[in-house]
């Protein structure tokens, strides 16, 4: 999963989505995650890095980045080439 | 040390789209009630708990009475028993000088072993039994009369009883302005039917006939409608002295002033729209000072308020059960609080608070119970702070209606407890059990 390249993420968590016109706000966790896919990362990896930069246990981790990742697809801000 | 962890989250924003009046921070943590953590009455009593503040109870009695007691003479509060009747609760109400009202023999034996003297009791409702009305009669109860079927069934009873007589009322249902008329307690004052029932009575020498009751509605929010029954109870009683040459005893003017919750379907905080006490007790006062009594012969104001007095003392603690994303991308939080110990969440828009610190991000979530049954749905949506499993929440202003409609239904009714005045917690009343239920029915033999 990638996200798409025309959408601007700002570092404090505004996205915009030109395409749409649509913008969105996302919290520190949320800008993470959303480097991370910018970098291309898979979700395994991304799932990786989020326990070493965080206090977190696997499956809360694993749960949440479904979750995560399924709101961005939602929201039609990912591909999935 | 590593960051503290939130889950991420995603929120589309919509310009254009805020409420006009601002968004409203409807969760700011509650991590207290009268200084007791909530976290530790979670680990001693459990989740759900259900807790009362004494404090608060009083002083919002105590806020009424004065409302009342500065612009009127004689004034006296009737606890309504339906509203809250846990004992405890109760008897908070009584040491502050309340009577009692209630609605069914089961309530009625409940004022009694609560100490209240029959006298003080107010006897309500459409259903009285022929032995509530003969305990009634006996304990020189205030009786007020619903229908024709009940004042010819208590003459029946006193022509068996001797030398005995019973003080008696009538409930007089009216127009005041408000939709939907509530017409089916009483007797109706424009028809003639209130006045034909008063004629009735006073030609019956065993019954005494002292007052006049009313309960107009409840949640009523517009206290001019008080001034219009008001009005029209000072004319029936008018009319009695006129004719008989009696003063009426009492006028009794019900309950339905408004807590501060806010009603399903609202657009404005329940908070900011409703009358206050004052605004009540202004509109009943000046209309009965200037409908022409005599100072000497002006009638006890008697109040029967429920809700408006207990709601902002009940609190319902709870905990996340699991969070998930519905269909069409919604969040949906699942608590332990459900419709069955939630009644109330049919009418209002419950507050629902973290009890925990958050960050600044929320999210719209629809808050659903515990129940596995459609219906358990608290709140369709409402903007909270991240919630996860685990996570702790607070429902306010539940004091009204909650611990007397509640359902043993899927689940067992939790503790609940108060915090009484100097911040000590008390149990008032047991979760249920297993044995709670089940003791309750019987197998026959042949299906053992
Ligand atoms: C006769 C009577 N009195 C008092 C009340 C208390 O009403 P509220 O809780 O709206 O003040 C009720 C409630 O329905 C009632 O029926």
């Amino acid at each position: 999963m990638k996200v798409r390249k025309n959408i601007a993420i700002s570092e404090n968590g505004f996205i915009f989505n030109p395409l749409t016109g649509d913008s969105f706000s996302v919290n520190e966790t949320g800008v993470f995650i959303l480097q991370k896919l910018k970098e291309e990362e898979s979700e395994a990896t991304i799932l990786q890095n989020l326990m070493d930069e965080y206090e977190l246990d696997a499956h809360t981790a694993e749960k949440d980045l479904n979750d995560f990742l399924s709101m961005l697809q939602n929201y039609q801000l990912t591909t999935n080439e | 040390m590593k960051p503290n962890y939130e889950s991420p989250i995603i929120k589309k924003l919509n310009a254009g789209m805020m409420n006009k009046f601002g968004s409203r921070t409807e969760y700011i943590p509650v991590k207290y009630i009268d200084n007791v953590a909530v976290a530790d009455l979670m680990d001693q009593y459990g989740s759900p708990l259900f807790v009362i503040s004494e404090k608060t109870i009083r002083q919002n009695y105590q806020k009424a009475v004065k409302a009342f007691k500065m612009r009127y003479p004689k004034v006296q509060f009737a606890w309504s028993y339906k509203t809250n009747y846990l004992d405890a609760v109760c008897q908070v109400f009584h040491q502050e000088g309340s009577w009692a009202e209630v609605v069914s023999g089961f309530e009625y034996q409940k004022a009694l072993r609560n100490g209240v003297p029959g006298n003080l009791i107010i006897f309500n409702g459409p259903d009285k039994s022929k032995e509530d009305l003969i305990l009634a009669i006996k304990n020189r109860s205030l009786i007020h009369i619903d229908h024709f079927d009940e004042l010819y069934m208590l003459i029946d009873i006193l022509e068996d009883m001797e030398e005995t007589k019973a003080r008696v009322a009538i409930r007089v249902n009216m127009d005041t302005g408000i939709y939907p008329q509530w017409d089916r307690f009483g007797f109706n004052y424009e028809n003639g039917q209130a006045w034909n029932a008063i004629m009735r009575i006073i030609a019956q020498e065993k019954l005494q006939f002292e007052g006049l009751h009313c309960h107009i509605g409840t949640y009523m929010l517009t206290a001019n409608a008080y001034a219009v029954a008001a009005q029209k109870m000072c004319e029936l009683a008018l009319s009695y002295s006129n004719t008989t040459g009696e003063n009426i005893k009492y006028i009794d003017m019900g309950g339905g002033f408004c807590s501060v919750n806010t009603l399903k379907g609202s657009y404005l905080q329940g908070a900011d729209i409703i009358p206050t006490f004052d605004d009540y007790a202004e509109a009943i006062t000046s209309t009965i000072l200037q409908s022409g009594f005599r100072p000497d012969t002006l009638p006890l104001l008697i109040l029967e308020t429920g809700r408006a007095l207990i709601d902002e003392a009940g609190y319902l603690l709870g905990t996340v059960l699991a969070t998930k994303r519905l269909a069409d991308g919604r969040r949906a939080t699942i608590v332990d609080t459900g419709v069955n110990i939630m009644f109330t969440s049919f009418w209002y828009n419950h507050r629902v608070s973290p009890a925990q610190d958050f960050s600044q991000h929320a999210e719209d979530t629809v808050l659903y119970g515990p129940l596995c049954m459609n219906i358990d749905s608290l709140r369709e949506s409402i903007t909270l702070p991240i919630l996860k499993k685990g996570d702790r929440i607070v429902i306010q202003d539940v004091g009204a209606y909650n611990m007397t409609q509640w359902m043993q239904f899927i689940t067992l009714r939790p503790n609940v407890v108060m915090i009484d005045t100097t911040g000590k917690v008390h149990l008032i009343r047991k979760q249920e059990t297993i044995d709670s239920i089940v003791n309750y029915e019987i197998v026959p033999e042949h299906l053992k």
